[in-house]
């Protein structure tokens, strides 16, 4: 019964690519994985583990979302609201410090891939 | 100077305000109170003065010891992490483990002499956390528990802070710099002095005696037991709920009984309250009917410990800020949550601005009159819930319009999103307020108004777990 956010079996979806969303999520315990669709395909992009969040873009821009999200074990995933989340930063702006901060390394590591991936061609 | 606390009999000596009233590598800081205002400062100022690279030493008095059960390590709380503390913890990195948080709250069940209703989070979300301030009641088993607080205080340690295990019993200004002295003879100096005591010491007492332009928190008694039923009797008959009462008992703006493990801490918080009202309260039958065999079982572990209902003045001065509730909170909720953002405040303001009371004027101040403001009108929005309590009619619509709204999924929860946020502390009171007049929230509310009190009215139906009358 202890614990905080919402349970979620091995497998199952959290968002998909294209759906619409206005919240972000920090997984308390588990793991996921973020999937792109390509033509039919998927490609894993990155896993993530206790504390580490994803669907932060849904906080900042009204575009639809980037990659599907899938538990790959049982997970628990806390949502953070937009409303809540904005209303904090506007209160205190070092709120999106970690934010910010993380989105910088995922920055960091597609150039990285993007770089070897150009070597590669 | 800006208007402050021109603290301990003497003025502090300014020759030099830029250097002297700003922090730099060296720098030491001493917090009164390990708290979560004192832990969630140390954490927050900490990381702060890293991210700059400035090198500073933070000190936090502390004689209790949270692994303790019982008084000895309990900061005497109903202990609720609100929706809104627990996102933003999370955003800021901070997971409380399981092993700190008791019980998950994913409902609120509204009792009233004419129905009840559970007011269900709408993500099915355990987003609230049931926590202990200290390390279980009185008592109690040693357990795989841990105290909030404690959780708290190891992250600050971890950030570099030093607990020291003394009871800090003076203040005062010395050449320049604050020395806190402690009742073991110990005593230092320090660049900033934060109290974050709360108000259940005698340090503010003590300011407050020394000082004439400070006047420290109004305070009033409130009421916290805790009842050892068993894990597997709250599961069933509690259930992942916390249980709220709307009585019309004189002088009792809120109660609340809230599942942790093993035990159900009953909060209680009004106008002074006292064993004349505390009586009534286990009287009642809706209170009753919330216990097995519905008999209100003894407890094990109580207090009346005060809470701050109306802010310190001023919050700070020279080389000094009082955070939390020693400063200022917010009225009856969330007082978890006013200590998270007054810490982070004066955190931010200590690195990035200075400690000179002219700083604090400018960069702490402001959040402490916000949280001010938005406690007046918690007072009126109170007062109104007050007149609910005593007007049955108003409570049959208040009910039938929570009760419909719960059954229709698609519709827009309304009353069930202003009791919410009411009772869970999780927006401001002035936003509850606003929300309240909304056309369509009184024209609903007059509408179930009527229509729950006509002979043959409407009313919401029953038997979907949701709605009891």
């Amino acid at each position: 019964m202890a614990g905080l956010g919402k349970e979620y079996r091995a497998g199952e979806v959290i968002f998909r690519q294209g759906d619409t969303g206005n919240c972000m999520f920090v997984i308390q315990d588990g793991e996921v994985e973020a999937v792109a669709e390509l033509e039919g395909r998927e490609f894993r992009l990155r896993t993530m583990g206790p504390n580490e969040f994803f669907g932060e873009m849904a906080l900042f821009e009204k575009e639809v979302r980037t990659a599907t999200i899938r538990t790959t074990k049982p997970t628990r995933i806390l949502s953070i609201d937009k409303k809540n989340f904005l209303g904090g930063i506007h209160e205190d702006p070092s709120l999106a410090f970690r934010i910010v901060q993380t989105m910088s390394h995922r920055i960091r590591d597609l150039t990285d891939r993007l770089a070897r991936y150009e070597q590669q061609r | 100077m800006a208007e402050g606390l021109e603290l301990l009999t003497g003025k502090a000596p300014k020759p030099n305000k830029a250097e002297a009233m700003t922090l730099g590598d060296g720098s030491r800081v001493a917090v009164i109170g390990a708290g979560p205002a004192g832990s969630m400062f140390s954490y927050f100022f900490l990381s702060m003065a890293e991210t700059i690279g400035l090198d500073v030493g933070v000190d936090v008095f502390e004689p209790r010891r949270f692994c303790h059960r019982g008084p000895a390590g309990c900061n005497h709380c109903g202990g609720i992490v609100s929706e809104s503390l627990v996102q933003r913890l999370a955003t800021e990195g901070i997971k409380l483990p399981d092993c700190v948080v008791q019980r998950g709250i994913e409902s609120y069940i509204l009792h009233t002499d004419v129905g009840d209703v559970e007011i269900a989070t709408p993500l099915m979300e355990k987003r609230i956390a049931a926590i202990y301030r200290g390390n279980g009641p009185r008592s109690s088993e040693p357990l795989d528990t841990h105290s909030f607080d404690g959780y708290l205080l190891e992250l600050a340690e971890q950030k570099g802070a030093r607990v020291i295990p003394r009871l800090v019993t003076g203040v005062r200004r010395d050449e320049g710099l604050m020395t806190v002295s402690c009742a073991d003879q110990f005593s230092d100096a320090y660049d900033l002095v934060v109290v974050a005591t709360g108000v259940n010491s005698r340090l503010t007492e003590m300011l407050e005696n020394e000082t004439a332009e400070f006047s420290r928190a109004d305070r009033t008694k409130t009421f916290i037991c805790e009842f050892f039923l068993g894990r597997e009797v709250i599961r069933e008959t509690f259930g992942p709920s916390m249980h709220v009462f709307l009585l019309d008992i004189p002088r009792l703006e809120f109660a609340a009984l809230i599942p942790k493990g093993d035990y159900v801490t009953l909060a209680l918080l009004g106008d002074d309250i006292d064993e004349a009202l505390i009586d009534r309260f286990f009287a009642a039958p809706e209170v009753r009917n919330c216990f097995p065999g519905g008999q209100v079982p003894g407890h094990v572990c109580h207090c009346y410990p005060r809470i701050n209902i109306r802010s310190a003045t001023p919050a700070y001065g020279d080389r000094l800020v009082l955070i939390g509730d020693s400063g200022t909170t917010r009225l009856f909720k969330d007082g978890i949550g006013a200590a998270y953002r007054t810490s982070k405040a004066a955190a931010k303001t200590a690195v990035f601005h200075g400690v000179s009371a002219e700083d604090f004027s400018n960069y702490y101040a402001p959040l402490c009159r916000k949280i001010s403001n938005d406690n007046r009108v918690g007072k009126f929005v109170f007062s109104v819930a007050t007149l609910v309590q005593k007007a049955r009619f108003a409570r049959r619509g208040i009910l039938n319009m929570t009760a419909n709204e719960q059954l229709q999924e698609d519709s827009p929860r309304r009353m069930s999103g202003v009791l919410w946020d009411l009772f869970s502390g999780s927006a401001s009171y002035t936003d509850v307020f606003l929300r309240t007049l909304h056309p369509a929230y009184v024209g609903l509310l007059l509408w179930n108004l009527v229509s729950a009190n006509l002979p043959g009215g409407r009313k919401a139906q029953k038997g979907n777990g949701h709605v009891r009358h």
